[in-house]
């Protein structure tokens, strides 16, 4: 076989610009020039160039792997990753000259020609599968005019504004700096080198194929830790700050970025220990299944208790900057918790769940501050309102679920979203501000005291959240286990079904939404007593999908996968602050790869992966 | 939905109960505020008048948009949660060509031809927006789950608006006046705003145009057929692929169109979130007309633009609340709440089974 090979060449063209694709969007949306901002080995590369690399090398390696099951030469392969590495630069080649003073010429006469050149294409195509003629000349017409008027008006708009960063607003400088690296002045060198560079990881990439499965393993592991560890140098410092010398400290660290012989050493380190996983890693889970119950019960025993030990120890270890971002994700797992009882266990899609969480957070800080809007002035305590707060976003629950009941899927969704914008819209208005201050909202909220000591820090509040997502998760194993538990899948499953079955499902439902709402503001409760002051804009549709967003890709249902959903969206962005402005884009991403890929999520329960299996093709062949 | 009136059966049911309270609390509090608004007399007939017609104007906007998720859900039952970012998209790129246009002078040399020219540019970014949409996104997921869908949806809708604010930045833009929107017409003691009579003739063109399209056009036939059985389309020879992304991209062009038809309504602003809110609201309309059927949407866009407009007016001024234009979206919700409550088959909308609803 050779590369002019249909099926192989479409692969590998396919690939190579959707890696091309991806760097320019990357590089448009400004992420690319955000993330040069960030180093992660000091003075040799930032996050941005990596995204530039790395994306190559993960695309020549999927191309490797699937040239190679298609059993393709070696040198088709190789040639194949060179290839994905010189397209992956062709999108942001052609921005590069276009946005540059000399090449804008180039510009002007692609919008011209454009359209002919794409209408003939699509003509020539449709002649090729035999349409009549009239058709095919109509279609070129209609194609020719159509990207006409798209380009002409493009052309004014660059002709008018004079170059395309007016419009487009982060193909910038910045931009152009880390595409060529560093080489804006001298454009054509600077593509050279970024074609080379990519070129060469591309081939990487592919090469990495041929690597024996222990190695490449052990590799990818080793790259892994570095690179994280790199990215996240402030976090990791912090970390280590709370535990070693400062003179250590500074061996491993510029500021806040890794240097350059500690990566190597991490990095020979961590392969190294990944050589060791890789290649008696199977073994060892082999010998824990191979365990006696009593041994295995001991292991597992033993590695919880561990892991509440770390738990309870987890402020100390990681210092209060870090454990601000704790109590963070500790709050959005609580809430995580929580509208998983309504949208895991039984089934209903809840877009409103930022009502509870302002319920929560009004109720406290009315209550409890010592402002002019305190209603108590100061005489009700934290404690004190914390019952209140959840008994009241029960009772908000409840109200805003009882007209939704005979709602189902979609029509709920969109009914259960009007409601977090009428929370919204009435917190901010003019007619509850003598109650809760309108768009200054309260202030002055007292921090909660505990035996006397007032819990200022974020190393103490963390405390709190921990009681409240244990309590949560206690309260929810114990529901998923009960009858009601038994209900609301019932009603997931089937809601037909599950009532013909004797189910009273207006209560079943009801109960679910109220007892997720209690979490909600129990949580608000407590950002409120956190950030001691509560505005109304805080409380936007963003909460919801925050907190959707984890349930979804951390996987419906799954305790586990809640908390490691909370982690990776709630913490990657509040660590590394060049992610924070693409937050919800990455958020939007991930819904749509989630539910296309994986909708079982990444750490899903063995019941609903089971269901997805199933459930697909069940519905699939019912033609739902 | 067949027991949305239960008087006549036997069981009692307390959640009937609740909503029956609830639509007679509704009743009285529509009664009560109507009635002390209209007996102060604050507001003159003129100025009813006036406020209708705004109304009409905003709501042929949020017509147009509901077209594009009444045309989506006719064909295949789901809730392009996303359409109010193909919105966004149209509005938020042309704002750059009314730039331009009005640098030249052209906008008001030759008006008609420079806002053709936009609604035409408008219309096609937002259909190739829409028509992405729905290759990358929601094709792998047809016959999936119904939720599945969805929370794509919501994915992409958040995913446009962050890629819009990337690229255009995260300010707002205006769009430029045109001078022969500025007049106002005199008919008698009413002074009607000529950017209004605009607004309800383009977009009243532009439903002319699809209803043309769908009813009387041999594509609009295929349409017709997928959305009525799919299988039985295939069999008689419709490419079902190709007639649902040309179902998105009419959606898309009419929601680009709407936005520049918005743009020119209310010039304050355009940014990456302008088409959340609108987005809500078609839907709203869409709903409320009877979610997948054309002149429905069209009939429930003007509706809820009118409540809109009167609403606040009429009934939270006449209860007494403070800052009642404030509330013009709470209003604008509840209809929603109140419309899947009371009347989820719409006002033109048959009767969907349960599965449907």
């Amino acid at each position: 076989m050779d590369i002019s090979q249909s099926g192989t060449r479409q692969t590998i063209i396919t690939l190579g610009l959707l890696s091309g694709a991806l760097i320019l969007f990357t590089g448009a949306v400004g992420m690319i020039a955000a993330f040069h901002e960030r180093e992660v080995v000091n003075d040799f590369i930032t996050l941005g160039q990596l995204v530039l690399l790395i994306t190559p090398v993960i695309f020549g390696y999927t191309a490797a792997n699937r040239l190679g099951m298609t059993g393709e030469a070696p040198m088709v392969v190789l040639g194949g990753g060179v290839i994905i590495g010189l397209l992956t630069t062709l999108p942001t080649t052609i921005m590069l000259l276009f946005n540059s003073d000399e090449f804008r010429f180039l510009l002007d006469w692609s919008l011209r020609l454009a359209p002919f050149v794409v209408a003939t294409a699509i003509a020539w195509r449709m002649r090729r599968q035999r349409a009549e003629t009239l058709t095919v000349v109509g279609s070129w017409l209609l194609v020719t005019a159509l990207l006409g008027i798209v380009t002409f008006s493009l052309a004014l708009i660059f002709e008018v504004k004079g170059d395309l960063r007016s419009v487009l607003v982060n193909i910038n400088r910045d931009w152009v700096d880390v595409v060529t690296f560093d080489n804006r002045r001298e454009l054509l060198q600077g593509i050279l080198i970024f074609s080379l560079a990519s070129v060469l990881a591309g081939f990487l990439g592919s090469l990495c194929y041929y690597l024996p499965r222990t190695p490449r393993r052990a590799l990818f592991y080793g790259l892994s830790v570095t690179l994280l560890v790199g990215a996240f140098g402030e976090t990791v410092r912090l970390v280590l700050q709370e535990n070693l010398e400062r003179d250590t400290l500074n061996q491993l660290f510029r500021r806040d970025t890794l240097r350059q012989n500690a990566a190597l050493g991490l990095l020979i380190v961590s392969t190294v220990v990944g050589y060791l996983w890789a290649a008696f890693g199977d073994r060892a889970r082999h010998g824990f299944q191979n365990l006696g119950g009593q041994e295995r019960r001991t292991t597992q025993m033993i590695g919880t208790a561990l892991f509440v030990a770390l738990l309870l120890m987890l402020p100390w270890l990681i210092g209060r900057t870090l454990s601000d971002v704790a109590v963070t994700i500790g709050l959005f797992v609580l809430m995580g918790l929580g509208l998983n009882i309504a949208i895991g266990l039984a089934g209903l899609l809840d877009l409103g769940y930022v009502t509870n969480y302002a319920v929560g957070a009004y109720i406290l800080a009315v209550m409890t501050s010592i402002g002019p809007l305190g209603l108590m002035k100061g005489s009700f305590s934290f404690w004190m309102v914390i019952p209140i707060a959840l008994l009241a976003a029960m009772f908000a629950g409840f109200i805003f679920a009882v007209p939704v009941l005979r709602m189902r899927g979609d029509y709920l969704a969109i009914a259960t979203l009007g409601f977090g914008e009428i929370i919204g819209k009435l917190a901010i208005s003019d007619w509850l501000k003598p109650l809760i201050g309108g768009a200054q909202g309260v202030q002055a909220i007292p921090k909660p005291i505990f035996l006397g000591t007032e819990l200022k820090n974020p190393e103490q509040l963390y405390y709190i959240v921990l009681v409240a997502c244990l309590v949560t998760l206690f309260v929810s194993i114990r529901l998923n286990n009960s009858r009601t538990g038994r209900q609301w899948m019932a009603i997931r499953e089937d809601e037909d079904v599950a009532t013909a079955m004797g189910i009273d499902t207006a209560r079943a439902k009801l109960l679910a939404f109220t007892l997720s709402a209690a979490t909600g503001g129990v949580a608000g409760a407590i950002f409120a007593a956190k950030v001691g002051s509560v505005f109304p804009n805080s409380f936007t549709v963003f909460i919801s999908i925050n907190v959707l967003s984890l349930i979804i890709v951390g996987g419906i249902a799954s305790n586990p996968g809640i908390v490691v959903g909370a982690v990776v969206l709630i913490g990657l962005p509040e660590l590394l602050r060049e992610f924070s402005d693409f937050r919800f884009l990455l958020y939007g991403a991930l819904l749509i790869m989630m539910m296309i890929n994986r909708p079982q999520g990444l750490i899903p329960t063995k019941i609903v992966s089971h269901e997805i299996r199933a459930g697909v093709k069940a519905k699939a062949a019912a033609g739902d | 939905m067949s027991q949305m009136f239960k008087w006549n059966t036997d069981e009692f049911s307390w959640v009937d109960f609740t909503i029956d309270v609830l639509r007679i609390l509704i009743v009285l509090a529509i009664v009560v505020g109507s009635w002390n608004t209209l007996s102060e007399g604050r507001i003159s007939f003129a100025q009813w008048v006036n406020l209708f017609i705004a109304g009409l104007s905003q709501g042929s906007i949020y017509a147009l948009i509901a077209l594009g998720y009444t045309l989506v859900y006719g064909i295949l039952l789901m809730i392009n949660f996303a359409h109010g970012e193909v919105f966004m998209a149209g509005a938020f790129s042309t704002v750059f060509l009314a730039e331009a246009l009005n640098r030249t002078g052209f906008l008001n040399q030759q008006p008609v031809l420079a806002i053709l020219l936009m609604i035409l540019f408008a219309g096609l970014v937002s259909m190739t927006v829409a028509i992405l949409l729905e290759r990358i996104a929601y094709r792998p997921l047809r016959g999936s789950p119904r939720l599945v869908p969805l929370i794509t949806a919501i994915g992409a809708s958040f995913f446009l608006q962050y890629t819009f604010r990337g690229l255009y930045g995260s300010g707002f833009k205006a769009y430029p006046q045109v001078k022969i929107l500025q007049g106002s017409l005199q008919v008698g003691s009413i002074n009607i705003p000529t950017v209004q009579i605009f607004v309800f003739v383009s977009a009243l063109v532009l439903m002319f145009g699809l209803y043309w399209l769908v009813e009387r056009s041999r594509i609009g036939k295929a349409m017709r057929a997928v959305s009525e059985n799919k299988e039985v389309a295939r069999l008689m020879g419709i490419d079902i692929d190709w007639v649902i992304l040309f179902t998105f991209g009419v959606g898309g062009f009419l929601a680009g169109s709407a936005g520049v038809i918005n743009g020119m309504f209310r010039p304050q602003g355009v940014n990456f979130f302008m088409g959340f809110i609108p987005g809500i609201k078609a839907f709203t309309a869409a709903v409320l007309g009877g979610i997948g059927n054309i002149p429905g949407a069209m009939l429930g866009g003007l509706f809820l633009g009118v409540i809109e407009a009167i609403g606040p007016n009429l009934v939270l001024a006449g209860l007494g609340i403070p800052g009642a234009n404030q509330l013009k979206d709470v209003i604008a919700f509840t209809m929603l709440v109140l419309v899947l409550i009371f009347r989820p088959q719409g006002i033109l909308g048959e009767r969907l089974s349960e599965k449907k609803a």
